[in-house]
């Protein structure tokens, strides 16, 4: 297991569980820190302590799973092994790759230049949400943007929650009228799925938060405190909070035949990858169309410890991904909402996972308690691997008003 | 559902004039939608954009992106702007005559 992040934890509990004790499962990470990324969003605004969202990652692994603390420096399709950073190699009958994410920040030029820290932030790493939330207590109003520079990110949602969780604060601090908020994305609106998007830029607009779309960040210039598009539009800010872009780790970079462009790992459905049969990938890692989040790595971890388990037995590995994703969404004042969806089916008004469930794209206070208790479920149930009763990998459709994807 | 007459011949496309069904597209049909979308004249680095999108998207299923397609053409991203202004991936799959790529959501 490449990783021991939320999808190579609960991918190797879930694969102990199953496989026989003869079977050995070994997951490798560079650290021993074992962050809740979810929790980055509530850091900025003082609702989060940074040390709570750290833990061991050996601790969340079930007994005869071993941790290994090095990086994988790179895969070894052609001999089945892995080298790691510490000069070793290990061989294996199946490898997953579990191993998320990278920053891009060098992607962008200027992003890290002058004004970094400073007038340009990121609350997608945890430094960079500690510092946020100092800029955030000191800022005396202004321009405050915030935004997405290009797909795919981490919980696309997250920077908008975030224009949502800023309006509150300024509200309660009693300076929402000397600040400016403005969303910036890439997208065409603001969120790629249509009834979403419907229901979120409402939100956008009662909030009085300005709606900047198709903006492709090119250039910052902290200094001067400007976005500059590839198209040449400008746009200037006293403070910017940006999702930077994001691209797969950099193992798969170096692991020749094993990612595409931007390092992300070409996947079935049925999680193996397209470049050999015993290699599978979970997670972020993927190129697969769902949305990078811990909902769809947990969904994921059910077909992928089946399909693993078929495959060692020499069985053809049969379950399928559908693409299923619910993410909770942050709209301040104790409120949240709820979205659930899959490949084929958009996300819909209703209620999840049947009619007695939480609300379906409507601010409630139900949903914003979902989303604290997520905490909980995560380290509880989501990492050890069990199944959470009414939550499986394919999407319930029980009281859901539906709508095609296109 | 729409339907759009390119020299001649008359195919469906989806609300925002992406082909339903790429395999009704001819590269003679390219200049004509290139035209509607303010791009007056293709030269032979759009061209190079437009036939590498038909390729991935025959391979994979779904056009590229523009970080992914500067990346494996080698086409700095600000100039993909200059030859498709606005979203080169999404004009360069329209005009390729290939479905709006997903990106991931
Ligand atoms: C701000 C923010 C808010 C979010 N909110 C939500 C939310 O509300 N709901 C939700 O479901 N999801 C949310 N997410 C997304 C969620 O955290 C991720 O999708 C999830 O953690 C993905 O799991 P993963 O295992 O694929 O990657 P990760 O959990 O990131 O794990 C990848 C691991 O691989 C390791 N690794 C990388 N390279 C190597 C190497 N060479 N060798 C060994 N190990 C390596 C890394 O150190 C890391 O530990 C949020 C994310 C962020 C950033």
């Amino acid at each position: 297991m490449i990783g021991g992040g939320t999808g190579g934890t609960l991918a190797a509990n879930r694969l102990r569980h199953r496989l026989s004790p003869a079977d050995e499962i070994v997951v490798f990470d560079a650290d021993d820190r074992h962050l809740y990324q979810p929790g980055l969003l509530f850091v900025p605004f003082g609702l989060a302590p940074p040390a709570r969202l750290v833990r061991s990652r050996a601790a969340q692994l079930r007994r005869g799973v071993e941790f290994r603390r090095t990086a994988v420096e790179q895969v070894d399709l052609d001999h089945d092994r892995v080298i790691t950073a510490d000069g070793g190699a290990l061989p294996y009958d199946v490898l997953v790759v579990a191993s998320g994410t990278r920053l891009a920040l060098e992607a962008t030029d200027g992003l890290t230049g002058p004004g970094w820290g400073k007038r340009v932030h990121t609350f997608y790493s945890l430094p960079g949400a500690t510092s946020l939330a100092g800029a955030l207590a000191a800022f005396e109003g202004g321009r405050l943007l915030v935004g997405m520079i290009d797909l795919p990110i981490k919980c696309p949602v997250a920077p908008l929650e975030f224009c949502f969780l800023a309006d509150w604060f300024f509200r309660r601090k009693k300076m929402r009228s000397s600040i400016q908020l403005t969303y910036l994305t890439s997208l065409d609106a603001a969120f790629t799925k249509e009834t979403c998007n419907r229901a979120l830029s409402g939100l956008l607009e009662r909030k009085g938060v300005e709606l900047v779309t198709e903006f492709a960040t090119g250039e910052v210039d902290g200094a001067q405190g400007r976005l500059t598009a590839y198209d040449d539009r400008e746009t200037d800010f006293d403070l910017a909070v940006l999702a930077p872009l994001h691209e797969g780790a950099s193992c798969v970079a170096r692991s020749p035949g094993l990612g595409d462009a931007l390092a992300f790992v070409p996947t079935q459905p049925t999680l193996q990858a397209k470049a050999k049969p015993n290699v599978f990938a979970i997670g972020d890692a993927t190129d697969l169309r769902a949305s990078k989040a811990g909902s769809v790595a947990h969904f994921e971890g059910e077909v992928l410890s089946h399909n693993v388990t078929r495959f060692l037995a020499g069985e053809e590995p049969d379950a399928r991904f559908d693409g299923h994703t619910n993410c909770f969404i942050e709209t301040g004042f104790d409120k949240a909402l709820l979205i659930d969806f899959n490949d084929e089916i958009e996300p819909t008004l209703g209620h999840f996972p049947s009619p007695v469930g939480l609300p379906l794209l409507k601010e409630s206070r139900l949903n914003h308690i979902g989303k604290l208790a997520f905490e909980q479920l995560y380290w509880r149930a989501i990492l050890p691997g069990r199944d959470i009763p009414f939550i499986g990998a394919s999407m319930p459709l029980a009281d859901k008003h539906l709508e095609k994807a296109e | 559902m729409a339907t759009m007459t390119y020299v001649g011949i008359e195919v469906s496309t989806d609300a925002e004039g992406f082909f339903a069904d790429p395999s009704k597209w001819t590269e003679a049909m390219a200049p004509q939608i290139a035209a509607a979308e303010g791009i007056a004249e293709l030269t032979d680095r759009h061209w190079q954009v437009i036939r590498f999108m038909r390729d991935e998207y025959e391979r994979k299923g779904d056009a590229p992106n523009v970080r992914a397609l500067s990346k494996t053409t080698g086409i700095p991203i600000k100039e993909l702007y200059q030859l498709f202004p606005k979203g080169p991936a999404k004009l360069a799959a329209k005009i390729a005559g290939v479905p709006k790529p997903h990106g991931c959501i």
